[in-house]
């Protein structure tokens, strides 16, 4: 996940403390002439929802989400539990036909779409899930993921279905399209609305990609440097600006200079640093090991309410949810965009693919980050403490060096997410203005521009106005997603019977 | 149908000495040859979402040169041996993709330099040749 919440004070805070350092009299100045706008617009598009009987809210986007999934899991009958061991086996490569070589394949799709998920969320979401909703938000959020699979499934499903292959031979895909192609099928009325949710989600997955996958993902980093380089004392205190264009120019080598060696290697340091990761908190996991029974029981019966922080099981529920909700960017629609380059002549088997990426990003990464959290007891004894600092605290009181290697990955984390926005954010930019050069151009500019701002200002109301636009993406897409419902469930069936049948070509045994 | 040898061929020198040998063995067998190169590829790399998008169209770039400018020539050296010859190329991992076009083509041999393209990749990855006598389906001539 990229995102903190935006402005629900009693919910969210914001992932790392945000120290008082460059608050110069500009940066005032023009978040006191935005915020009231942007306020407007966030509580339009986050719209808190008060839960009956207890006094905790739940963002309606998030209840947008989860219902969603729910639904999503209910007509596809479980998909999420019953595709895992077909997925896999995708995953491995048994159907993919050698001589197809060479062409993107199932296990490469989910590399690069869990590259731009895995992020600050597993690291900093689970602990703000767990200081501000208590242990028991850890089993909602898990729930939540697990429901999100169903989400994903669908989305990636119809990337692959509706992506467009240009004469070129390159492929674009991603909600814009399969907003736009699948409904424009489904007779004149809803041919406009698919239109209208295609040019919808495009300015609004445009407006994330400058700000919660760009702004705050630059402002997070600066921070993380600073707390590692000595806080206010740091040389860098006074110098967001300057981390902020070393950021830039390091994104621009990617995304102008098409230095493909430095995307390559990040494309590869993110697995291994995620690998690090999870290393680590399963070797923090072993030492406590014989707390794990009990760590499991607190998630459980705290999940229900009892000893709960935060407004009873329905408050506890409401921010495990919405942790999740940002952390697998589930019905978002983000994902499909980097699924649907796949070799395939099946839609379906990428959406069983995409499954792994919930799986993996919010229920094996999250519960090992929430058990390491839960069974030092970190949580209780930092009073202030949120987001990545507990998380690093957690972890150093078992393996001292952590927090240093944890601000790298942070880094790198958020490098790769911006890389992965600058993509999908540029393909939507394309999709309103057309494939030129000087369109490209023009987004790549704007884009540097945010990551400068990002790490140099210190506009909250900008940062959460832009957190709201990245969710704000699942308004068009699950809306158009329910009118196509139909076509995946009759792709799924015919996919389905074809593996019953084994007649799907298995190239394993050769 | 007469038999089919297999040649792996990577434009070394060592490589077009083991297209002679199978072009000598061949004339007496009256045999097929078929040149293949295998354009080194993984399935499981990690890739960014902008490379996946222009995949495809590498992949026919990559099969275009490896073809026009790497078995073509070769090809049209082996044609004063008025055998019948055939290229292809292929993506992925040397020595199992040889061993899968020997099945698919029902080869009665492989043949293969001993050396690779250079040295220390032969030293890394031990060798295509060493790699192709262990798991092959049919005899391989490993050619000095």
């Amino acid at each position: 996940m990229r995102t903190r919440l935006g402005d629900f004070s009693s919910l969210s805070e914001p992932l790392l403390p945000v120290p008082l350092l460059s608050q110069s009299s500009v940066d005032e100045r023009i978040d006191a002439i935005i915020a009231p706008l942007t306020r407007v617009v966030e509580n339009l598009i986050l719209f808190p929802m008060p839960i009956p009987g207890s006094d905790a809210q739940v963002p309606f986007v998030v209840l947008w989400l989860v219902v969603a999934a729910l639904i999503f899991t209910v007509y596809f009958r479980l998909i999420n539990l019953r595709g895992l061991a077909h997925g896999f086996r995708l995953v491995r490569g048994d159907h993919d036909d050698p001589r197809a070589a060479g062409e993107v394949t199932h296990f490469q799709a989910l590399a690069t779409a869990l590259s731009g998920t895995v992020g600050l969320g597993n690291i900093a979401g689970v602990a703000i899930a767990v200081s501000v909703g208590g242990p028991g938000a850890v089993v909602w959020m898990i729930l939540a993921g697990f429901l999100g699979m169903s989400s994903k499934f669908v989305e990636c499903t119809l990337g692959v279905k509706y992506r467009l292959v240009h004469a070129d031979g390159s492929v674009s895909g991603g909600p814009m399209w399969y907003l736009q192609r699948g409904l424009a099928d489904r007779g004149p009325v809803l041919a406009g609305l698919g239109k209208v949710c295609a040019v919808v989600f495009a300015v609004f997955c445009i407006g994330g990609s400058f700000g919660g996958a760009n702004m705050f993902q630059s402002n997070q980093s600066y921070q993380q440097v600073l707390a590692v380089t000595g806080g206010a004392d740091s040389w860098f205190a006074d110098k967001g600006w300057l981390f902020g264009l070393i950021l830039a120019f390091f994104v621009a080598l990617v995304i102008i200079g098409g230095i493909r060696s430095i995307a390559r290697v990040t494309s590869k340091i993110v697995p291994v640093m995620a690998a690090v990761y999870v290393s680590a908190g399963l070797v923090v996991i072993g030492v406590h090991i014989d707390q794990v029974p009990a760590a499991f029981s607190l998630m459980f019966s705290s999940a229900l309410g009892v000893n709960s922080v935060a407004g009873g099981a329905l408050g506890v529920l409401a921010i495990g949810f919405q942790r999740a909700a940002f952390s697998s960017e589930a019905g978002i629609g983000s994902a499909a965009i980097a699924h649907s380059a796949v070799q395939t002549d099946e839609p379906v088997s990428e959406g069983l693919v995409a499954l792994y990426e919930p799986f993996i990003d919010t229920i094996v990464v999250c519960t090992i980050t929430a058990l390491v959290i839960i069974m030092s007891g970190a949580y209780t004894a930092g009073g202030e403490m949120g987001g990545v600092e507990l998380t690093s605290q957690a972890f150093s009181s078992v393996i001292s060096w952590f927090p240093y290697l944890l601000a790298v990955a942070v880094i790198l984390f958020a490098y790769s997410t911006m890389l992965a926005w600058a993509y999908y954010g540029q393909k939507c930019f394309a999709f309103l203005f057309g494939d030129s050069r000087a369109v490209a151009n023009l987004y790549k500019a704007l884009f540097l521009m945010f990551v400068v701002l990002g790490a140099s200002l210190q506009l909250g109301a900008v940062i959460g106005f832009s957190d709201a636009m990245i969710l704000a993406m699942a308004f068009p897409n699950l809306l158009g997603i329910y009118f196509l419902l139909p076509t995946v469930r009759r792709e799924l069936d015919r996919y389905w019977a074809k593996v019953k049948a084994g007649t799907l070509p298995n190239f394993r045994d050769r | 149908m007469s038999e089919l040898y297999l040649v792996g061929f990577d434009a070394s020198d060592c490589a077009r000495r083991a297209v002679d040998e199978a072009a000598r063995l061949g004339a007496r067998a009256s045999a097929r040859i078929l040149l293949c190169y295998v354009i080194p590829w993984s399935p499981f790399t990690f890739s960014t979402a902008e490379e996946n998008a222009q995949r495809h169209r590498r992949r026919e770039e990559e099969l275009d040169r490896a073809t026009s400018r790497i078995l073509a020539p070769e090809l049209q050296r082996l044609e004063s041996s008025r055998l019948e010859c055939g290229i292809t190329a292929r993506h992925g991992h040397p020595a199992r993709t040889l061993v899968q076009l020997a099945r698919e083509h029902e080869a009665a041999m492989i043949v293969i330099g001993a050396n690779g393209d250079t040295p220390l990749m032969t030293r890394i990855l031990g060798g295509t040749a060493s790699a192709l006598t262990q798991i092959s389906p049919c005899p391989v001539l490993v050619v000095p």
